[in-house]
């Protein structure tokens, strides 16, 4: 099951042309451009781990899609974000987001129901890979 | 000059393996930024010469490029080398501006930097902190200045190893993300190119910086003077002209430098002349021009004349 989490996820997956393209916009504006990763793909999961600092002073994506291969070349079996973070007053959060990166085999989530009292249902969502441990559930190590 | 007409209506109908030269070079307008070199630096003919030849080889790279004659991205990392204020971070940022507009950087900044910007103070520091410059300058210029630096042979485990490895990395594989210009004296980075065989032949344009005459060092001077808005009267040129020959062979002369140094404290004297008078009413021209007084006062003089 493919993962849609933030922008354009539902667009077949962006080329790195496309990915420099976004990150240039990102960088017009004035955001910090952040790489982000987790094995842990769970919609409720906001907080991934971060690949290196925010990049705020860079004038070209160029710089950004290097550290972006160099996350991939450690982290390519997991999942890799692109998140812009808009710190202007007012604002002072993530603008824009999207995935860059993600495992060649993606098993998905399952549904668990928990019969409560009186007969209510309660859901939960699961992720299929995180029932392995951390780092071997996508193929890794 | 081109042999395919110039006008504009033959222009719209050229097929595609023909090139209008001159409308190409118009359009990139480099021409601007040629003449403005030409005009604001003083003396520097080599060094004209060379980035005059290194746009055009630019600017017909990219007309190959166009027409499919080729897909490599030409090597542009540049050494300049030559003694202190003799203008390699003037040219360095012109340099940006002409490949910015030839298209061969994308955002056509320059971000300058020394040893201490790229070269960590402990283990596992150097690296990150080489990217973070290496990032910034993406799509522009990375100006490193006295690159020899860098270098440390009587240190065998100095980082700067580390900085020129994947400064030469980057340099390789990103070619078309950035154009790295090192600059430094002349002895010295030649040391440094033999001691690092990588760099030498990584860079495609090694341009030598020569120093100013002294008529060039006067006319930058006054070129100086006009953009602040001052003049030196008839006298205190004359003693200039004397101060140029006397700091010329004093030690620590470094060139346009040197000059733009004479003049800050010229004009502080000139103020402080003005200031000891305070009756007197003073005209916009005693404001503007600096004195032989101004120029004599000097401690160059007091060495030069006392032995």
């Amino acid at each position: 099951m493919r993962v849609t989490q933030g922008c354009f996820s539902f667009l077949p997956d962006l080329t790195d042309e496309q990915i420099a393209a976004q990150v240039q916009y990102c960088l017009g504006n004035g955001w910090a451009v952040n790489i982000e990763f987790t094995d842990d793909p769970h919609p409720r999961n906001t907080y991934w781990e971060m690949w290196g600092l925010p990049m705020f002073d860079l004038r070209d994506a160029a710089g950004v899609l290097m550290e972006l291969n160099e996350c991939r070349k450690v982290y390519g079996d997991r999942y890799i974000r692109m998140s812009a973070f808009d710190s202007s007053h007012g604002w002072e959060s993530v603008r824009l987001s999207f995935i860059v990166n993600r495992p060649k085999d993606e098993p998905g989530f399952r549904l668990e129901r928990h019969e409560a009292g009186g007969r209510n249902i309660r859901y939960t969502t699961k992720s299929y890979a995180a029932d392995r441990p951390e780092g071997g559930r996508y193929g890794g190590k | 000059m081109s042999s395919v007409a110039v006008s504009p209506a033959a222009a719209e109908t050229l097929p595609s393996e023909q090139v209008d030269l001159r409308r190409e070079f118009n359009e990139v307008g480099i021409g601007d930024v040629l003449d403005q070199l030409d005009r604001e630096l003083i003396g520097l003919k080599p060094v004209k010469t060379r980035i005059r030849e290194i746009a055009s080889l630019l600017l017909i790279e990219r007309i190959r490029k166009r027409m499919n004659l080729t897909s490599d991205v030409p090597t542009l990392h540049m050494s300049f080398t030559g003694n202190p204020g003799t203008g390699k971070t003037t040219v360095a940022l012109r340099m940006a501006n002409i490949l910015h507009k030839l298209g061969f950087v994308r955002r056509g900044h320059v971000v300058s930097v020394t040893r201490d910007e790229l070269v960590g103070q402990y283990i596992g520091h150097t690296a990150p902190k080489t990217k973070e410059i290496l990032k910034k300058a993406m799509g522009g210029v990375l100006f490193i200045d006295e690159a020899y630096y860098l270098y440390r042979p009587d240190n065998e485990r100095d980082y700067g190893q580390e900085a020129i490895e994947i400064l030469l990395q980057v340099m390789e594989s990103q070619r078309e993300d950035l154009v790295v210009i090192l600059a430094g004296y002349g002895d010295r980075m030649d040391k440094f190119f033999s001691s690092n065989p990588g760099f030498r032949s990584r860079i495609a344009h090694h341009i030598d910086f020569p120093d100013y005459a002294d008529d060039e060092l006067l006319a930058i001077a006054e070129l100086m003077l006009r953009d602040m808005n001052y003049r030196f009267s008839a006298e205190a040129r004359q003693a200039f002209i004397r101060y140029i020959e006397l700091r010329k062979t004093q030690p620590l002369f470094s060139n346009a430098r040197s000059i733009r140094n004479a003049l800050d404290r010229m004009r502080l004297r000139q103020a402080n002349r003005l200031v000891a008078d305070l009756d007197r009413v003073l005209t916009a021209d005693n404001i503007m021009s600096l004195e032989a007084s101004d120029v004599l006062a000097s401690r160059v003089f007091l060495t030069g004349s006392g032995g």
